[in-house]
C-alpha cells in the first residue's frame, strides 16, 4: 500500500463534520456517509453508476445468498444445499468468515450488507460495491455485451417459478436428474464468441419461412442427373461419407461449442420442459460469463475506488482517525496476497493482484519513471488516471489487461516467477523471474492463466450420427498434452449421455496434429445390456 | 439516489428447500453416519443435533476440467526469494500443491468427505425412521394435535365478532366522565329551558323578555351551543376504548402414552448392566415422545420387594435383596389400576433384567403378564441383559435364565410381547430397532 494517506496536520480536523464517531451504524448514518460517498464517486471521479439500492441482512441471510451463487432469488437445487451447510459448518467453526456483502449485476444495482457490520465497514462495503463494483458493470464492454442488468431478476423469478413448476408437476427426481447434468455442462453452455440475440419469434418465424422459399426457388432437379464422378468404388464411398458429414455438420450448425445448447436444440428425447431447464442453466452461465472473465479488474476497480472514495473522506475530514485506522486494517486483509510457499497459498488473490495493478497505473499517470516511460508510452505522466483506468475497465477482460497493463514494477513488487513444467522432464524449470529477460515472458503467462478459453477445456460437438444409432461425436482439443480430469470427465460424459438419451463418445484430439489421442464412451443403459 | 431496505424481517430459511433436497440426495450415507454415531454415543447425547460426516461421493458435481497435472504447462506464481531463470525444481510429490494456482477446482471442492450439523429434528427423524409402534395405528388416527380456544384476557386489537362490550363500554364511561363529555339529559334540559323562556318571550305583548331573562337565555344559548360542541368533540365510543376477548389455542394432548419402565436392581444387576438398561429405557422414552403428545414415565424398582421410585432413585440408588419379579408386576397392575385408565392412556412397558428369578414366582409372573398386564398394555418389552462372556456361555449350553424361560412361551403367541437379549451398548439400537421394526408387527401379526 503506498501512503496515499496525508498527514494528519494537512487534513480538516473538526470533529463536527464527521459522518459517525461510533462503532453502530443506523439508517440515518447510513443514508449521510452513502451521500458522502456518492459526492465523491459521481462529482470527483465521474463514476458512472446505476442507481443503487443497498439491502441489510443478517448473517444467516448472508449465508442463503452465499450458497445460492450469490443471487437474491434462485431456484432450488441441492447443490445450494451444500453449499449453505459447507458455508454453515466453516462460518460456525470460525474457519471462514462470511463475505462483508454481495454485489448483483442489475438495475437497479443490488447490494447486500450485514447488520452486523460496524459503520465503518459499511461504509468500506458502499463505496466498493455500490460505486467500484457498479460502475464495472455499467461500463465493461463484457457486460455490456452478454448480460441484461435490467432483466435478470425477472429472469431468475421466471426460472424459479418456472422450476417449482415443474417439480410438481414432474417430481423432484425428474428435474433433479435434468438439473444435475446441466450444472455438469454450465462452464460449456455459453456461447464465447457470439454473444447472445435477444430472442425474438417473429424474426425467428420469418427466417424460417425465408430458408423454406430459398430452397424452393433454387430447387433444380437437373442436379440429380449429373453423373457420378469416375472413380473408384472406395473413393466414392470415401466421398459419399464426407459429404454426408459435411451435410450433417450444416444441419446441426456443427461444430458447436456451446454444449448445453446443442443438447437444448438436438436432443431427440428430451420432453419441452426439459429443454427449458437446460436453457435456464444456460442463460444463468451466460450471465455469469463476464463475471468469470474480469475477476481481477472487477475487484481491482472496486478496491482501487474504496481505497481513493475511503482516503477523500478522510482527508476531507468526514471520518476520524480512527475509522480510517479500521478501514485499512480491513483493506490490508482484503488485499493481501500469499507467496506461494505459505501454506494460506491458494493462488493470485484477484483482489490483490487487481488492486495492485489499479494503482500502479494510477502512478505511471501521475509520477511514471523512466522505465514506465518505455513501456506505457501512451499513457505514462498523463496526469488523468481516473480516465486512465476508466479506459482499461471499460474496455478490458482480465487476460488482456494483464497483458497490457502489468508493469515490471508489479511484477517485481509480487516477485512473481514463472515455472515451466514439461512432462517430459523430470524437474521443473524457473522459466522467467521479474527480471529485464523475464518481464514480458512472465507477463504472458500470467495473462494466460487468466483467459478463460485457455482455463476452460475445448470441447465441441462435432458429429452426429443421424442415420445409424444416433451417436453424439464431443471432441476436446487438447493443448500441450493437457488432458481432462478422467474421473470426471467421465461422469460429466455419463450427463450428457442422460440428455442425449444415445451413446456419446468422447475423443480427445490432438490440438497440433488432429490426431485422435484417446477416446471415451458412454451407453446408455437400455442399449448397455444388449 | 439510494433507497436502503432493510430485509432483516424478511423470512429466514430461504435455503430450507435446497437444504431438504440435499438431505434426499445424501440421505442413505446420512442415515447409516447417524447410525454410527447412536452406536457409539450416550443415548442422552441424541436429543441435541449431531455432526456427522459423510462420503462425498455421491455429492460430487462433476465437470470437464483440466486434470491437475500432466502436459507442458506453465503458471506464475508469487513471492519469489532465490529463485533465477533456469533453475531446476525438484517435482513436488503428491498433490499438486503449489501447481494448484490455476487448475484448483473452482469451489475447492476437492474434499472426500463432507461434514456438517443435523438439527435435532432431523437427527431424530432419520433416528425413527422406518421404525413404528406397533398398534400405533389404532390410536395413530386420533393423534393430529388438536387445539381449544382458551381466553387469554383482553387486547387492543381483535376482530370485530371478539369485541367484549362490556370492557369497551366501561373504558367509554371513564373516558366520557373523565373528559366531561356532556349526558343527552343534560342537553335535553338545557334545550328544554331554553324553549321553555322562549315561549314566555311569545307571550309577552313586545315579544321579550325581561333583562334578567334575556341575560339568562343567552347563557342557556352557549351552555348548549358548547354542550353540543363537547358532545361533537368527544366521541361516545373511541377507538382507545375498544376492548376484544382474546383467545388462545391451546393444544389438546388427546394422544397421551405411560411407559412403565421395570428394573431388577439385585446385587446381580452390575453397574454396567443398569447402565445398558438406562439406555434403553431413554430411547424408548425419546421415541415415544416422539410420538406422543405427552408421555408420563413411572419408575418401578424391585429387589425382593418393589417400589414406584423416581428416577434417580431407580438408576442410581443401590439395594440388595432377592429377586422376586412378581412384586414388580403386582406394582405395576397397582400404578395402572390407579392413575391410567387404558380408554386415556396408551401403555408402554420395558422391563430390564438379568433374568435372574425366585424359582417359584415363574409361574405367577407369566400369569400376571397374560391376564392383567398384557391385555392393557400397547407393547410390552423385556429386555434381558447379560454379561458379554456369559452371553457366549449361554449361546453355547443354550442355557436360559429363569426369567426367559418363563417368558418364551408368552412371547411366541402375543405379537404384543417380545424378548429380547442386550450384552452391549452396540446392541442396544440393533435390539431396539427389532423391536420396534415395522415390518415386524406385519410379519408376526
Amino acid at each position: 500500500m503506498n501512503s496515499k494517506t496525508k498527514s494528519a496536520d494537512t487534513r480538516n480536523t473538526d470533529d463536527s463534520k464527521l459522518l459517525f464517531t461510533s462503532a453502530d451504524w443506523d439508517f440515518e448514518t447510513l443514508k449521510a456517509t452513502y451521500d458522502a460517498i456518492e459526492d465523491i464517486a459521481i462529482n470527483e471521479m465521474k463514476l458512472d453508476v446505476y442507481p443503487n439500492q443497498v439491502e441489510v441482512i443478517t448473517s444467516e441471510q448472508m449465508l442463503d445468498a452465499y450458497s445460492s451463487i450469490g443471487m437474491p432469488l434462485m431456484y432450488h437445487h441441492w447443490s445450494f444445499g451444500k453449499r449453505f451447510v459447507r458455508d454453515d459448518v466453516m462460518y460456525r467453526k470460525g474457519y471462514q468468515g462470511l463475505a462483508y456483502e454481495i454485489v448483483i449485476n442489475s438495475n437497479p444495482c443490488i447490494s447486500y450488507v450485514m447488520e452486523e457490520n460496524t459503520i465503518v465497514m459499511q461504509t468500506l462495503v458502499m463505496a466498493h460495491a455500490a460505486f467500484g463494483h457498479n460502475h464495472f458493470f455499467k461500463n465493461n464492454y463484457l457486460f455490456k455485451q452478454w448480460t441484461d442488468a435490467e432483466g435478470i431478476l425477472d429472469y431468475l423469478q421466471f426460472a424459479k417459478r418456472y422450476i417449482a413448476k415443474c417439480e410438481d408437476r414432474y417430481g423432484f427426481d425428474a428435474v433433479e436428474r435434468i438439473l444435475d447434468a446441466a450444472h455438469a455442462l454450465m462452464d460449456q453452455g455459453v456461447n464465447r464468441y457470439s454473444h447472445p440475440e435477444k430472442p425474438n419469434l417473429a424474426a425467428e418465424l420469418q427466417r424460417e419461412r425465408e430458408r423454406a422459399k430459398y430452397e424452393d426457388e433454387t430447387y433444380n432437379d437437373l442436379w440429380r442427373t449429373l453423373p457420378q464422378p469416375d472413380q473408384g468404388d472406395q473413393d466414392i464411398d470415401e466421398l459419399k461419407r464426407k459429404m454426408r458429414i459435411e451435410e450433417r455438420r450444416a444441419q446441426f450448425g456443427l461444430p458447436e461449442e456451446n454444449l448445453l445448447y446443442f443438447l437444448e436444440k438436438n436432443a431427440p428425447s428430451l420432453q419441452a420442459w426439459e429443454r427449458e431447464l437446460l436453457r435456464i442453466v444456460r442463460n444463468i452461465g451466460q450471465y455469469f460469463y463476464p463475471q468469470k472473465q474480469t475477476k481481477v479488474m472487477n475487484e481491482g476497480c472496486a478496491c482501487y475506488v474504496h481505497y481513493a472514495i475511503m482516503n477523500s473522506l478522510y482527508d476531507k475530514g468526514l471520518i476520524s482517525e480512527g475509522a480510517m485506522m479500521e478501514f485499512i486494517d480491513y483493506h490490508s486483509r482484503v488485499v493481501f496476497q500469499a507467496e506461494y510457499d505459505d501454506p494460506r497459498y491458494s493462488g493470485f488473490n484477484p483482489y490483490a493482484l487487481g488492486f495492485a495493478m489499479m494503482q500502479d497505473i494510477h502512478r505511471i499517470c501521475v509520477d511514471p519513471t523512466e522505465e514506465d516511460h518505455k513501456w506505457f508510452p501512451d499513457i505514462a505522466g498523463n496526469n488523468e488516471p481516473i480516465e486512465t483506468l476508466k479506459e482499461a475497465w471499460a474496455h478490458y477482460r482480465d487476460e488482456s489487461f494483464i497483458l497490457q497493463f502489468l508493469s515490471p514494477k508489479v511484477m517485481r513488487d509480487m516477485r512473481m516467477f514463472m515455472i515451466d513444467d514439461q512432462s517430459t522432464s523430470p524437474h521443473l524449470e524457473v522459466g522467467a523471474i521479474h527480471n529485464d529477460n523475464g518481464y514480458r515472458k512472465v507477463r504472458r503467462s500470467l495473462a494466460r492463466m487468466h483467459d478463460i478459453s485457455v482455463r476452460d477445456p475445448d470441447m465441441q460437438v462435432v458429429d452426429v450420427d443421424i442415420r445409424g444409432n444416433r451417436q453424439l461425436y464431443i471432441q476436446h482439443t487438447e493443448h500441450e498434452g493437457i488432458r481432462l480430469e478422467k474421473s470426471e470427465a467421465e461422469m460429466t460424459l455419463g450427463y450428457i449421455g442422460q440428455l442425449w438419451g444415445y451413446g456419446v463418445t468422447l475423443q480427445a484430439v490432438d490440438y497440433e496434429n488432429g490426431e485422435i489421442l484417446h477416446e471415451m464412451n458412454y451407453k446408455p443403459e437400455d442399449l448397455a445390456g444388449n | 439516489m439510494l433507497y436502503i431496505v432493510d430485509r432483516r424481517k424478511n423470512p429466514t430459511g430461504k435455503s430450507l428447500g435446497n437444504r431438504q433436497r440435499f438431505m434426499r440426495r445424501a440421505k442413505a450415507q446420512i442415515k447409516k453416519a447417524v447410525e454410527n454415531t447412536i452406536r457409539s454415543r450416550g443415548i442422552t447425547d441424541t436429543t441435541n443435533g449431531d455432526q456427522i460426516t459423510i462420503p462425498g461421493k455421491t455429492l460430487k458435481e462433476p465437470g470437464f476440467h483440466h486434470a491437475g497435472r500432466g502436459g507442458n504447462r506453465n503458471y506464475v506464481l508469487p513471492g519469489n526469494k532465490k529463485f533465477v531463470q533456469g533453475d531446476r525444481i525438484a517435482r513436488p510429490q503428491g498433490g499438486d500443491s503449489g501447481a494448484g494456482g490455476s487448475q484448483a477446482s473452482p469451489d475447492g471442492d476437492g474434499e472426500d468427505e463432507f461434514q456438517f450439523t443435523l438439527t435435532r429434528d432431523e437427527f431424530l427423524d432419520i433416528f425413527f425412521e422406518d421404525l413404528e409402534l406397533p398398534d400405533l395405528l389404532k390410536k395413530s388416527l386420533k393423534q393430529t394435535t388438536a387445539f381449544r380456544n382458551a381466553r387469554a384476557g383482553f387486547s387492543v386489537e381483535g376482530t370485530p365478532s371478539n369485541l367484549s362490550l362490556v370492557r369497551t363500554m366501561r373504558n367509554s364511561l371513564a373516558r366520557r366522565i373523565g373528559l366531561r363529555r356532556p349526558k343527552t339529559a343534560e342537553v335535553r334540559e338545557l334545550e328544554e329551558k331554553i324553549s321553555a323562556l322562549q315561549a314566555k318571550a311569545e307571550k309577552r305583548p313586545n315579544g321579550k323578555l325581561t333583562k334578567a331573562d334575556d341575560t339568562k337565555l343567552h347563557t342557556l344559548l352557549a351552555d348548549l351551543e358548547e354542550a353540543k360542541r363537547r358532545m361533537k368533540a368527544i366521541p361516545f365510543i373511541d377507538p382507545i376504548d375498544t376492548r376484544y376477548n382474546q383467545f388462545q389455542q391451546i393444544p389438546d394432548p388427546n394422544t397421551q402414552a405411560v411407559m412403565f419402565c421395570l428394573m431388577d436392581v439385585s446385587g446381580s444387576m452390575s453397574e454396567q448392566m443398569k447402565e445398558l438398561a438406562k439406555r434403553f429405557f431413554m430411547l424408548l422414552h425419546l421415541f415415544l415422545h416422539r410420538k406422543y403428545e405427552h408421555v408420563e414415565v413411572v419408575f418401578i424398582r424391585h429387589t425382593s420387594r418393589a417400589a414406584e421410585v423416581d428416577e434417580d432413585t431407580f438408576f442410581y440408588s443401590r439395594e440388595t435383596g432377592g429377586t422376586i419379579v412378581s412384586t414388580a408386576l403386582e406394582e405395576m397392575k397397582k400404578v395402572l389400576k390407579d392413575r391410567y385408565p387404558t380408554d386415556q392412556w396408551n401403555i408402554y412397558a420395558a422391563q430390564a433384567s438379568d433374568g435372574d428369578n425366585y424359582s417359584n414366582d415363574g409361574s405367577k409372573c407369566t400369569a400376571l403378564l397374560a391376564e392383567d398386564l398384557l391385555p392393557k398394555c400397547q407393547y410390552y418389552a423385556y429386555i434381558e441383559i447379560t454379561d458379554e462372556r456369559e452371553a457366549e456361555i449361554f449361546s453355547a449350553a443354550e442355557g436360559e435364565t429363569a426369567l426367559w424361560k418363563a417368558y418364551a412361551p408368552l412371547a411366541s403367541n402375543n405379537p404384543r410381547f417380545a424378548l429380547k437379549r442386550v450384552t452391549k451398548a452396540a446392541d442396544i439400537f440393533p435390539v431396539f430397532r427389532e423391536l420396534f421394526a415395522k415390518n415386524r408387527a406385519e410379519a408376526k401379526v
